[in-house]
């Protein structure tokens, strides 16, 4: 039903074919980020074309009917990072978007315990005491600390990061005297905020770029299996440890989501994440986006140091002043550009560091169509427990050992499971009756040290996650009726991120705010006037949040806005 | 010796042996001596005493915590046991499904509504029943209604007398939405009138009104029949909801029922085995999406309601309660008596009275109708003058909050709470009141503000700026509004006929 959006009115395959080719602006790549950064652009009434290497749209945000009658999220599964602002600025919810909320979070231990965390906090109190009271105290603590981060991060991310960037130094070219007023205010109101923090605050912020989860969670709570439930958020998609100094930052990468002002709130696309690709692209059709699949981009054209176009790898060529990549900078800053477009050694050395861009992935998934609902051990009649999120982590050395395996190279033998049940949350993800199991595991790394993965491996990696899960779910692989496995190769293949890594790099210190993807790159510039960056490997990326598309196409249309100001371009609306 | 006993009936045996242990002359026990005396683990003894205390058989001494008899308790053919303190308290009203909601309400919150005990949520949470309503397919137990049929040669002209709509075009099979008022035009209620036979009518309505009809139908042949707490009402709201009554009752197509149809059918189990019990189900509801109501004798209440949650299963069908309800009722743009309109019949005060086109409902005013039905021509006079009051939907926008929320540096802390019926003022733009907003809540489903509201008629055009009042903190704002159309929300399955049920899901 929602799918219905994805061949909207918009979006055709093969290479566009008029006028000549020549665009406003063209965005490469039909992912969410690639999507939302067109739909701005052509909110703001500009002529774009967003082209895709592949079949369908969605990149990693894609909902396939996998099985007869059984719909798969085949990559990510839950939102929760999504902007706000996107939302409400391209009307989302008029074009499908359907956030059902997934409230609770079981996590099953040996012997038939668990560790059940509710939408109701006082409820959830009285699961935690049965573990530790001390940390059933703690928990609300926590996680009122968490929002201020949450908070913290949404500030940050509010101010237009190129002009935060002007303020801190000269990363983009540009000094602080061509901000304009009202940026220079807020930024001085975001250096005012970071100032009368109180010192306690500063502190956990500058904890969770460094630490690791597991040592900052151990500062609240001494239960085993609560930290290692809570430090879920600080692996998922990323090759540490909780124990890995660093982690506690991907923990508030998680934390600075939110749902309708709820920060931390998880919500599943009714239709799978699909949906919400197409609802976006639903969005830039109605502004006048064009959408073209099966059109694989080449290589971004420049004359005189300037981006002029891009050549399709059917040999056309398209011509536009403003060129918007979605890719992750080995594909944006490596294959589209010849270090020759940028003047100096600078661009040889460029190059030469996006291809050292730590994105190796580790995390696979497997989706299980299933005869049933699972019955867990702990929880085993059908309850609310199956809407919310289930994972497997019952401790932080079951956790460690998973990462150890991929260490050196092999997939968890017992590994790390992060599981919903869109079936429960949508029926419309199975036949009545039946259910799909979405199963995130970790760790899955891209190169196996034993050799290249293949089916009979991956088919191993696939029964070492329903073992898993039988041991928490007994009978759970009698209930399988077929099952979709998929590892970092296949990432790179479906979606097109190199590695696999599902937030198109990884989010550590070296690699995050404006040195993401590259000092040379931040801020959604690139050394390429005209030439600009909006996916998941920019500013505040990773996740399905639109966010750095939203601020890149805000970036394009305030270079637009200048450069006819300076009396040398075409004009745009802004929004 | 007496014969051995077959299994399990072990544990009811010793249980009531505990129970004869407590006489008037030692009311008292502790556990450990009644262990002892019974040969009783104390731990089993403890189990046992247990459900007697949970029966109200026996209590406990708060001072020694000592197991106390409770006299008058128990065996007394199922009268409501006296309390510790002497008072025996008052049967409660329950509708005919109570057993079965009683059983399913995990968060044991409970709403008086009409005099029936009717949960709040079953969870302690409604949001999982409101997102029902939406996604899957919610049932919620609406017997409360007062429902009246309405019998013989004159039961079109008593409804076509007392009823703003007209019935002489009401025809067998179809429901009609229709408000009533008093001789001055102000409305006492709004309901739904089915059509069942040529001279047999059912009309629901939150309040009493026996005595209002057989009143205006003084002189007419018609009966005027309370049958309330004969019948029993699940309404089954949801997208899912005709898979679901498609799979629990059969001999109604549902396919090419329309919205505001009725239609007779029985229930027949999945298995297909006829059960027999009949049941009438309109295309009707209270909550802006597809959905039916069901309509069954009070004593086949819970076969319906078994055979509903049976089909439901494998859809993703929860019950609802009454929070729930009321949140996808403002989606719907509905109103609700009491809350976003005073009844005439219990308005203390002239002011609070409206008409039903200050109510929102002029729709539902037939002035071309032939017959001169109650509130006629004062209705007709205020056609001629124009009404002094307006309902009107009010939508807040997400960046109004934000920035409201802002000034205490938080985000908008909006998501979660139930309608709110506490009724806040409404200005002009940075100027006086001209309303009152009598429902709001944030929408999850439309992420925004919305509320009802009764304003001045000349600031209720579609696209007026107006302002309400929020709670910012503790501090009092007014956020930015804009006049929107109702319903808020209004998906095509609502009305679609034919297998496609249309989008919006």
């Amino acid at each position: 039903m929602t799918e219905g959006a994805v061949g909207a009115a918009g979006t055709a395959s093969g290479a566009p074919d008029r006028r000549g080719g020549r665009f406003d602006a063209i965005v490469v790549g039909a992912g969410h980020n690639g999507l939302v950064a067109a739909a701005y652009l052509a909110r703001a009434g500009l002529d774009v074309v967003v082209l895709e290497r592949a079949a369908t749209i969605g990149g990693a945000t894609r909902s396939e009917e996998v099985f007869p009658g059984f719909r798969f999220s085949v990559f990510s599964y839950l939102v929760s990072l999504l902007r706000p602002e996107v939302i409400h600025e391209l009307d989302l919810v008029r074009h499908g978007l359907f956030l059902v909320p997934t409230a609770s979070t079981l996590n099953p231990l040996p012997g038939g315990d668990c560790l059940f965390r509710e939408a109701d906090p006082q409820r959830t109190y009285h699961h935690i005491a049965r573990h530790s009271r001390r940390d059933a105290e703690a928990l609300p603590e926590y996680k009122l600390e968490m929002r201020r981060m949450g908070h913290l991060m949404f500030r940050l991310q509010r101010a237009a990061p190129d002009e935060l960037a002007a303020a801190i130094g000269d990363h983009v070219g540009e000094g602080a005297e061509s901000l304009q007023i009202d940026v220079a205010a807020e930024v001085a109101d975001i250096a005012r905020y970071f100032l009368d923090l109180p010192a306690a605050r500063l502190r956990t912020f500058v904890q969770m770029l460094t630490m690791s989860s597991a040592d900052f969670l151990g500062q609240w709570f001494e239960c085993d299996v609560l930290k290692a439930a809570l430090s879920s958020s600080s692996i998922i998609g990323s090759m540490l440890s909780p124990r890995t100094p660093g982690s506690a930052y991907v923990l508030l990468h998680h934390y600075m989501g939110e749902v309708d002002g709820v920060y931390r709130e998880w919500g599943f696309q009714k239709g799978g994440t699909g949906a919400v690709a197409a609802t976006i692209a639903s969005a830039a059709c109605s502004y006048g986006a064009e959408i073209h699949t099966d059109c694989p981009v080449a290589r971004v054209l420049t004359r005189d140091g300037r981006a002029t176009g891009v050549a399709l790898a059917n040999g056309d060529e398209l011509a536009t002043d403003v060129v918007v990549s979605s890719a992750a900078p080995q594909i944006s800053l490596g294959g589209l550009l010849d270090p020759e477009d940028i003047p100096g050694e600078a661009g040889a050395a460029l190059v030469d560091r996006a291809t050292r861009w730590q994105s190796r992935g580790c995390a696979g998934k497997v989706n299980l169509a299933l005869d049933g609902p699972p019955r867990f051990e702990c929880m085993p009649e059908p309850g609310p427990h199956l809407a919310g999120g289930i994972t497997i982590a019952p401790g932080l050395d079951y956790v460690d050992r998973a990462y150890d395996d991929a260490k050196y190279g092999g997939f968890s033998k017992r590994p790390f499971i992060d599981t919903i049940i869109p079936s429960v949350l949508d029926p419309d993800m199975a036949p009545p009756g039946k259910h799909v199991l979405s199963c995130f595991v970790q760790y899955a790394p891209y190169e196996l040290a034993e050799g290249a993965w293949d089916d009979q491996r991956r088919e191993a990696f696939g029964d070492a996650v329903v073992r898993t899960l039988s041991e928490y779910a007994p009978g759970i692989e009698d209930q399988v009726l077929h099952r979709q496995v998929l590892v970092p190769p296949d990432i790179e293949a479906i979606a097109g991120i190199p590695g696999g890594n599902i937030f198109h790099g990884e989010l550590r210190l070296s690699q995050l705010f404006l040195l993401r993807p590259d000092p040379a790159a931040a801020a959604f510039r690139t050394p390429v006037p005209g030439y600009y960056l909006c996916g998941s490997s920019t500013q505040f990326g990773g996740g399905i949040s639109g966010g750095p598309a939203r601020l890149a196409a805000l970036r394009v249309l305030d270079d637009l806005r200048r450069s006819e100001t300076a009396g040398s371009g075409r004009g745009a609306e802004i929004p | 010796m007496a014969r051995r006993a077959p299994q399990g009936t072990q544990a009811i045996q010793r249980a009531l042996s505990l129970y004869r242990s407590f006489t008037a002359e030692q009311p008292e026990h502790r556990l450990t001596d009644l262990a002892a005396a019974h040969g009783l683990h104390p731990s089993t003894a403890h189990r046992l005493l247990g459900v007697l205390e949970a029966e109200e058989l026996v209590g406990r001494n708060p001072d020694t915590q000592g197991y106390l008899w409770l006299p008058e308790s128990g065996f007394s053919g199922g009268e409501r046991p006296l309390r510790r303190n002497g008072l025996r308290p008052l049967e409660p009203f329950r509708t005919p499904f109570h057993r079965r909601t009683e059983a399913l309400c995990e968060s044991d919150a409970w709403r008086d509504w009409s005099g029936y005990t009717c949960p709040l949520s079953y969870e302690p949470l409604p949001h999982h029943e409101y997102w029902a309503v939406r996604n899957t397919a919610a049932l919620i137990d609406v017997s409360p209604l007062f429902k009246y049929e309405i019998v013989g040669p004159h039961a079109e002209r008593l409804l076509d007398r007392v009823m703003t709509r007209d019935f002489t075009k009401s025809r067998v099979g179809r429901v009609m939405y229709t408000s009533w008022c008093n001789e001055d035009g102000h409305l006492l209620q709004d309901g739904n009138a089915q059509r069942l036979e040529r001279e047999r009518f059912l009309v629901s309505a939150a309040e009493p009104c026996l005595r209002w009809f057989e009143d205006c139908g003084l002189g007419m042949d018609v009966e005027v029949r309370d049958v309330s707490s004969a019948l029993g009402v699940l309404a089954l709201q949801g997208p899912r909801a005709r898979a679901i009554a498609g799979a629990a009752i059969q001999g109604v197509d549902f396919a090419a029922m329309r919205y505001f149809d009725v239609a007779a059918g029985e229930l027949g189990d999945l298995a297909g085995e006829n059960r027999g019990v009949p049941v009438k189900v309109t295309r009707t509801g209270y909550t802006g999406d597809l959905g039916y109501e069901c309509w069954v004798a009070a004593e086949h209440a819970e076969d319906l309601w078994d055979a509903l949650t049976a089909a439901g299963a494998a859809h993703g069908l929860r019950p609802a309660g009454l929070l729930a309800l009321d949140m996808v009722r403002v989606e719907a743009g509905l109103v609700l008596i009491d809350v976003d309109y005073v009844s005439a019949s219990h308005a203390e005060i002239e002011v609070l009275k409206v008409t039903p086109a200050e109510a929102g409902l002029g729709f539902t005013v037939k002035l071309d109708k032939q017959a001169d039905f109650v509130g006629r021509r004062a209705l007709e006079l205020e056609r001629e003058r124009g009404s002094a009051w307006a309902l009107v939907g009010l939508e807040v926008d997400w960046f109004e909050l934000e920035r409201l929320w802002a000034e205490i540096d938080l985000r908008p802390q909006v998501v979660g709470e139930p309608a709110s019926r506490e009724a806040t003022p409404v200005f002009a733009p940075g100027g006086l009141q001209v309303g009152q907003c009598t429902t709001r809540f944030f929408s999850p489903l439309l992420k925004k503000y919305i509320g009802l509201a009764t304003v001045h008629a000349d600031v209720a055009a579609l696209g007026t700026a107006l302002e309400f009042e929020v709670a910012v903190g503790y501090g009092r704002r007014r956020a930015r509004a804009r006049v929107v159309k109702r319903p808020f929300f209004n998906p095509a399955r609502k009305t679609a006929v034919g297998s496609a049920l249309g989008g919006d899901g």
